[in-house]
């Protein structure tokens, strides 16, 4: 079910562009035109959009207006993209960083 | 070759952008969002006389009134450096270096991280992330949610999840640090919020308005505080009870909280987990001045302005030639103040362009940023004018 808010008792009706399709680690999601990608997702009750790249632990969106840079997710192979300020474009393949290797620290892993 | 180059696209840019533009210069906005509106995207609140500031709309009619004046606006686009040439400014961003003999920053103001354990648990996010979710791009998120930190901002943008039909199940204090200052203390908060009684006509304010008198009384009144709460729209605001910890594995399942002493010392047995999809956290504001300090500009810290400010007469000119300031940047204010304060900054540079045969609209402005302050229903900080007064001071020693 979508989590979009579709009425509104003071901004009226939700208005919708047409709908693109677009991938999140390789699973197809819609999105209207004019939606940003962490919008997006969260509509479709996703809310994971990376790990930490050392722990592995789950990250989404925190300040949703480009300042914080949690959302960091891959697009179309350009790492570092905010989620929160990238509109979706049709055919979009937008995937989540991994864990990376840290083989200078002591217990560490190396992939 | 332009005339004047504006960085950010909220209630200020717009307004300088509108300004200077009626004086016929050539003007470039640029922002990094993906839609111009600034901060006011997403607000939403009653006036007094009972009418709706839409935000929304705001942007919308501050952007097509630029458009139409022939305001270049460039969406999704950011600025990393700022650098003076013999002739002005250069600016580097995303979209390739750009020249100007005039710039203004107007990049408003940022919310500030109090850091909560667990706080990087998805469904963890800013007030402002979910107002802008919320109001903006009209997605939920979640469906019953705690607020941690209670402040002006915080209370006005919960009243808005509800109207979206979100439920905030309380609204509580950040654990009491070094780092969260005045908003983990319970007698603080209380002072802040009594500040605004005039805008919510609440059974808290009702109740604690009667304890204004003194000081002693306000100490009073935090420990009488009933551990339920207060509400507000329903909302309980309990101001004796904090977060200790955001809980969940892969996302927010719940908040570990507990009552809380006047100072905001935890109580012990007094620990409880509240179960909550979402978790919002309210540090408050402070200007996003990062550029102007990149420029080279003089900065004064004043708390009442929300932190570190650039300094700037009366007429928005920095120290540093042909470099402006206008709206939160200078000190967090409403949006209104915001608005009469670009208009100033786009006469400014219009009057530095040598475009302004009359300085009457120029002093004009500066009046009205005064009366539109003086009008303001949000004062974010009871000493905005001393605020205020003391930058102008500054602006203006040798």
């Amino acid at each position: 079910m979508s989590q979009r808010i579709v009425q509104h008792p003071v901004l009226g009706s939700l208005v919708q562009g047409k709908p693109l399709h677009f991938t999140f680690n390789g699973d197809s999601y819609t999105a209207y035109e004019g939606e940003t990608i962490a919008a997006a997702l969260l509509a479709s009750g996703v809310r994971t959009l990376r790990v930490h790249e050392e722990k592995g632990t789950p990250r989404g969106i925190y300040c949703n207006i480009g300042h914080c840079y949690e959302c960091r997710v891959h697009v179309d192979g350009v790492p570092t993209v905010r989620a929160c300020m990238t509109v979706v474009k049709d055919g979009m393949q937008v995937s989540a960083g991994t864990v990376l290797p840290t083989p200078l620290k002591k217990g560490g892993h190396t992939s | 070759m332009i005339d004047a180059l504006i960085i950010g696209a909220g209630p200020a840019g717009l307004s300088a952008a509108i300004a200077c533009a009626k004086q016929d210069l050539s003007v470039v906005v640029i922002d990094e969002f993906y839609r111009a509106g600034g901060r006011l995207l997403g607000q939403l609140h009653q006036e007094p006389d009972g009418t709706w500031w839409n935000g929304i709309e705001e942007a919308l009619r501050l952007d097509r009134e630029a458009r139409a004046l022939g305001v270049d606006i460039r969406c999704g686009v950011s600025v990393y450096d700022v650098s003076r040439t013999p002739g002005g400014w250069n600016v580097s961003t995303t979209a390739g270096k750009m020249e100007t003999p005039l710039l203004l920053i107007a990049t408003g103001a940022s919310e500030t991280a109090v850091p909560v354990p667990g706080w990087t648990l998805p469904g963890v996010m800013s007030i402002g992330a979910a107002q802008v979710m919320t109001n903006v791009q009209r997605v939920r998120v979640g469906e019953r949610g705690v607020v941690i930190g209670v402040n002006i901002l915080s209370v006005a943008i919960a009243r808005e999840l509800q109207l979206a039909g979100i439920q905030i199940d309380r609204m509580i204090l950040p654990p009491a640090s070094s780092i969260t200052g005045n908003a983990g203390l319970p007698e603080e908060v209380m002072r802040a919020l009594l500040r605004v009684a005039h805008l919510a006509p609440s059974p808290l304010l009702r109740w604690g308005s009667r304890f204004m008198h003194s000081h002693w009384m306000q100490s009073l009144a935090v420990r009488l505080y009933p551990s339920r709460g207060f509400p507000m729209w329903d909302i309980p605001i309990q101001l004796r009870t904090a977060a200790l910890e955001i809980v969940g594995k892969a996302q927010v399942e719940g908040v570990r909280i507990a009552q809380i002493t006047p100072d905001g010392q935890p109580i012990f047995g007094t620990e409880q987990l509240i179960p909550a999809d979402f978790v919002c956290i309210a540090g408050g504001l402070s200007p996003l001045a990062e550029l102007a300090a990149i420029a080279g500009c003089p900065f004064a810290y004043v708390p009442s302005l929300g932190g570190h400010v650039p300094i700037h007469n009366d007429q928005m000119q920095t120290a540093l030639p042909g470099l402006f300031v206008a709206g939160n940047i200078t000190g967090v204010e409403s949006a209104k103040v915001a608005m009469a304060q670009g208009k100033v900054a786009g006469l400014s540079m219009a009057h530095a362009r040598g475009a302004l045969t009359d300085l009457s609209p120029l002093t004009d402005a500066i009046r009205d940023v005064k009366a539109v302050r003086q009008r303001a229903t949000i004062q974010f900080h009871p000493d905005i004018d001393d605020g205020r007064a003391l930058v102008e001071k500054l602006a203006l020693a040798p």
